[in-house]
């Protein structure tokens, strides 16, 4: 389909502004900064545009559309009220630098939110202000260097560890943090391998970085044996709350004996994804690290009214503009009020759902750990790919032809040909038997006709698209006159020549 | 207990799931874990609540607030009070836009990833920049970003920074900076901008300066002076930019910016109690493989057909671990997404007259405020695009709460971070401000200073 740019033509607006009569004209700019050149925004009518972004919607696949078990992102149903919530004008046109007697309301929304967070992580302290997963798990390094440093340990504590199912944001952060990172293997159970962390944890370690149950939708069986060595060498325990709709109301990252947690208000709690965002990180902590905690932190004053506390003196500064993504913690706020206790039964549907899909897949895809499941499991299409030649991939994009979204593929690393499926609690039986049904089809599809999953997908608007070629050849922006038209193919000369707004 | 809405097993489902799955309880899907580190209790909540009960609870929360629709506003400092047209609202609630993971199936996602195609395009149209990213959070950490950038491009291990930028960036950026191992230097301003010489002799061995345009003061900094005096030290400049100044001011690209970010909020997203918003991310050519955070390409189907993915992602976390040039997964896509929407609602045309209407009512509203309520303007000689500042003779923040009882809030107490600013405010006039609630101001200003 076109872009935007190539239904433009000039003199065509969407946008109508005030016009205020007796106004003076604008001052002059001064000659070097005023713009030469208008920037090419598409120029179209109002119902032009409606209807390019109704039609790229049609082009996309989302939870409301139909099931999307894409592993470790937890897609789940986004209730349609908390869209009705966030977009109220008490807080969608509300001001981040309000006085507090003016935000009592947003102030209130986040203390609660903050309350709720500390009692499913078990943990003392929140702050909200991280805005996605992965700002969180900086925020938390930062935090743990925070905590070394007012102990005079900061030299002496430079190691992170990290096991090998860990999510690449888990690295990226400790560089990004100023640590080096200290691998460590899974053993054949799936487990962190305990021997292994042994010999790497010492009073050089700073912390351990662990997903719980881990990406292999497994739940460590040996965390309190790791939670001692730890805390025996002073370091601390990070949790990547990335998994946490396996737990809620079942067993707490502050019971298992973590210091900072993240949460993920999108996956768990239910904030839409939006094609890539937003998100929300919030950190919980125990008491010990609070102190570091960024600024500034939502309080409740003595009085019953709310307020900000900017008087931290050992806070590690601000990872974000203001008190972080407003508009996500209404959404989460109000879809955790909706299950309160019952958070636990949110838990235990996801399990179950999980469980149940991999009882039914687990004969005709390889299994690399067969344990019960938490909220996400990891089959793999090794056996696939050796006996005919169809990978991972090949079964990800044919199951787009059964209507729908593939498994995270190749993910954890540690599991050839992976495919990790979180169903969530959202789901029918009905929609999970007819995905099973889907994935034993098309395992019998690559021993019967292979080339059905090979060239897959064949009833998507585009089939399947060159990655190589997009990153060999970076096209990252439309190129006007010079870009190649719909077809792949260079645009005639003439076209380029037309005249402008024709 | 009765079915909770957002859940579909019935009993009898969970008893042949159970089945299927060879287990007799729920509770045995659990055994995994050790009894010691389980809750064993219920969770301290409150009890669930229906929807409505919830709509109940939350909107009387909302109505506790004084938004802009009940309190005549001027507060910027910025996140600013733009008009959202409907046509965003209808747009970013399309389900299969708003309930979409970030595309890693393109095609199952060709509907946002040309989305973000065509909102890269728009950036580098605005900016005069190569390349855009697909946003990153906001204003702030965008610029932490680039710092990252700036480190690995240059090799050198300082940062600078100007006064006049906003004071939330330079927090996020000096907290960023400790786990980057690079020393943050502040340049001061001189009444009101920025000194290129200052610049200059601050950026010797630094990897990057970065300066607001225009800066939080509202004045214009002499742009193309700073990147010159940067580009001279050998540091990148960096350009934090106002995107709906952009139909107005020169293109940060088109002075020879090295990067040029900045808060998208302004252009599409409600101010909405300080997020969530998009930060922008723009750089040369040169730097496309340091950029962090996604980036959409085009290419082609097996059938020769044009389609977009996600490229460059050997730059990325999932693919690099350590290595990568940042650890940004989920970004603000939805909010770009409106930014897009928003950009092409305005088009060029309305940019343009925007960014004229924002100089004019400022222009008015700062001679009121002088006329009318005998306010002295600060840096009086400088050039101001939509925000200014007033000295008010008196603690700003107590004109600020003297003001908001009689229904209008008249902008930022400066005091609140720029030592010997305790009596400055700063005022900023959107095109959704009137010449006439601008005269109310006035009157609210005249009659509070005067007390």
């Amino acid at each position: 389909m076109k872009l935007i740019y190539e239904k433009s033509q000039a003199g065509r607006r969407a946008s109508a502004l005030p016009r205020h009569e007796n106004l003076p004209p604008p001052p002059g700019l001064p000659e070097n900064l005023r713009r030469a050149e208008p920037p090419r925004l598409p120029e179209v009518p109002e119902f032009e545009l409606v209807r390019h972004f109704t039609e790229l919607s049609t082009r996309n696949f989302g939870v409301d559309t139909g099931f999307y078990p894409l592993g470790s992102c937890t897609m789940k149903y986004n209730p349609r009220i908390n869209e009705r919530l966030a977009a109220l004008p008490g807080f969608a046109r509300l001001h981040p630098l309000q006085e507090e007697e003016g935000a009592q309301g947003a102030l209130e929304l986040m203390w609660r939110l903050q309350e709720i967070l500390a009692e499913v992580t078990g943990l003392d302290a929140v702050s909200l202000q991280p805005a996605a997963g992965s700002q969180g798990e900086l925020t938390g390094l930062l935090l743990v260097g925070a905590y070394f440093a007012a102990r005079g340990e900061t030299e002496q504590r430079r190691k992170v560890v990290i096991p090998d199912t860990a999510h690449g944001t888990n690295p990226a952060s400790v560089t990004m943090a100023g640590y080096e990172l200290t691998p460590v293997r899974t053993d054949a159970r799936g487990n962190i391998d305990v021997d292994d962390l042994r010999g790497k944890v010492d009073e050089h370690t700073a912390a351990l970085m662990l997903t719980n149950p881990s990406t292999l939708g497994l739940f460590d069986e040996n965390i309190q044996e790791i939670e001692r060595i730890f805390h025996e060498a002073g370091a601390l325990m990070y949790y990547d709350g990335a998994n946490l709709n396996a737990v809620c109301g079942i067993s707490r990252p502050g019971d298992m004996g973590f210091d900072i947690v993240h949460i993920n208000l999108h996956k768990t709690f239910s904030q839409p994804h939006g094609g890539g965002g937003p998100g929300g990180g919030p950190v919980a902590v125990r008491d010990i690290v609070e102190p570091f905690l960024p600024v500034p932190a939502v309080v409740q004053r003595g009085e019953g009214g709310y307020g900000l506390d900017f008087d931290r003196p050992q806070t590690i500064g601000k990872v974000r503009g203001f008190t972080g993504p407003f508009g996500v913690f209404v959404r989460s706020y109000a879809f955790l009020r909706m299950w309160g206790p019952r958070l636990r039964e949110m838990s235990e549907t996801a399990v179950l759902n999980a469980n149940y899909v991999l009882a039914r897949l687990k004969d005709a895809y390889d299994l690399p750990f067969d344990r019960l499941c938490m909220h996400e499991f990891v089959v793999s299409a090794r056996s696939l790919k050796r006996q005919h030649g169809c990978t991972a991939l090949d079964v990800a994009k044919r199951l787009m032809d059964y209507g729908f979204h593939p498994p995270t593929i190749y993910f954890p690393l540690i599991v050839p040909e992976a495919l990790m499926v979180e169903p969530t609690e959202t789901e029918a039986r009905e929609t999970l038997d007819a995905f099973c049904d889907a994935m034993l089809a098309i395992a019998r599809e690559a021993v019967d006709e292979p080339e059905l999953l090979k060239e897959a997908p064949h009833h998507r608007p585009v089939q399947r698209l060159d990655e190589v070629r997009a990153a060999k050849q970076p096209v990252v922006k439309y190129g006007f006159a010079e870009h190649p038209a719909a077809k792949g193919e260079p645009r005639v000369a003439a076209a380029a020549d037309a005249p402008e707004g024709a | 207990m009765t079915q909770h809405p957002f859940l579909a097993l019935t009993d009898s489902d969970r008893e042949d799931m159970l089945g299927a799955i060879g287990v007799d309880t729920v509770h045995e899907l659990f055994r995994d874990l050790p009894e010691a580190v389980r809750l064993g209790r219920e969770l301290d909540l409150e009890r669930a609540l229906s929807e409505q009960e919830v709509f109940a609870h939350v909107a009387a929360l909302a109505e506790r607030n004084a938004d802009a629709s009940r309190e005549l506003s001027f507060l910027g400092a910025g996140m600013y009070d733009h008009y959202v047209p409907a046509v965003v609202d209808a747009i970013l609630q399309r389900g299969e836009l708003l309930t979409a993971y970030t595309p890693y199936q393109p095609e199952m996602s060709q509907g946002v990833l040309q989305a973000i195609f065509e909102y890269q395009t728009a950036i580098c149209e605005l900016t005069g920049m190569d390349v855009s990213n697909a946003s990153g959070y906001d204003g702030t950490s965008v610029a932490a970003d680039a710092c990252y950038v700036a480190k690995h491009a240059t090799g050198r291990s300082k940062v600078v920074v100007t006064e006049a930028t906003n004071p939330q960036v330079r927090q996020v950026v000096k907290t960023y900076a400790a786990g980057f191992g690079l020393e943050i230097v502040e340049v001061p301003h001189h009444d009101g901008t920025t000194d290129p010489d200052g610049v200059e002799s601050a950026a010797s061995e630094a990897a990057a300066v970065i300066f607001q345009q225009p800066n939080f003061f509202g004045c214009l900094e002499p742009a193309p002076d700073l990147v010159a005096a940067a580009t001279e030290a050998g540091a990148l400049p960096i350009v934090h930019a106002d995107l709906l100044s952009l139909g107005v001011l020169e293109a940060p690209g088109r002075y020879g910016a090295a990067l040029t970010l900045g808060e998208g909020q302004a252009a599409g997203n409600f101010t909405s109690f300080g997020g969530p918003h998009y930060g922008f991310l723009a750089a040369r050519t040169e730097f496309i493989r340091r950029m962090p955070g996604r980036i959409v390409g085009e290419t082609l189907d097996a059938a020769g057909e044009r389609g977009y993915v996600l490229t460059l992602q050997t730059r990325e976390q999932h693919i690099r671990r350590e290595k990568a040039t940042s650890n940004i997964t989920t970004n603000q896509t939805l909010l770009a997404l409106g930014g897009l929407v928003y950009l092409t609602w305005l088009g060029p045309q309305g940019l343009r007259e925007l960014g004229e209407a924002c100089l004019s009512l400022a222009a008015y509203a700062k001679q009121r405020l002088e006329q009318q309520a005998g306010l002295e303007s600060m840096f009086a000689d400088k050039t101001t695009f939509k925000e200014f500042a007033v000295r008010v003779g008196r603690n700003a923040r107590e004109v600020v709460a003297a003001a908001r009882e009689r229904g209008v809030h008249p902008g930022y107490a400066l005091g609140r971070d720029y030592e010997g600013m305790d009596d400055i405010l700063l005022v900023a006039v959107t095109e959704r401000r009137t010449p006439e609630e601008i005269d109310r101001l006035a009157d609210v200003l005249a009659e509070v200073v005067a007390r």
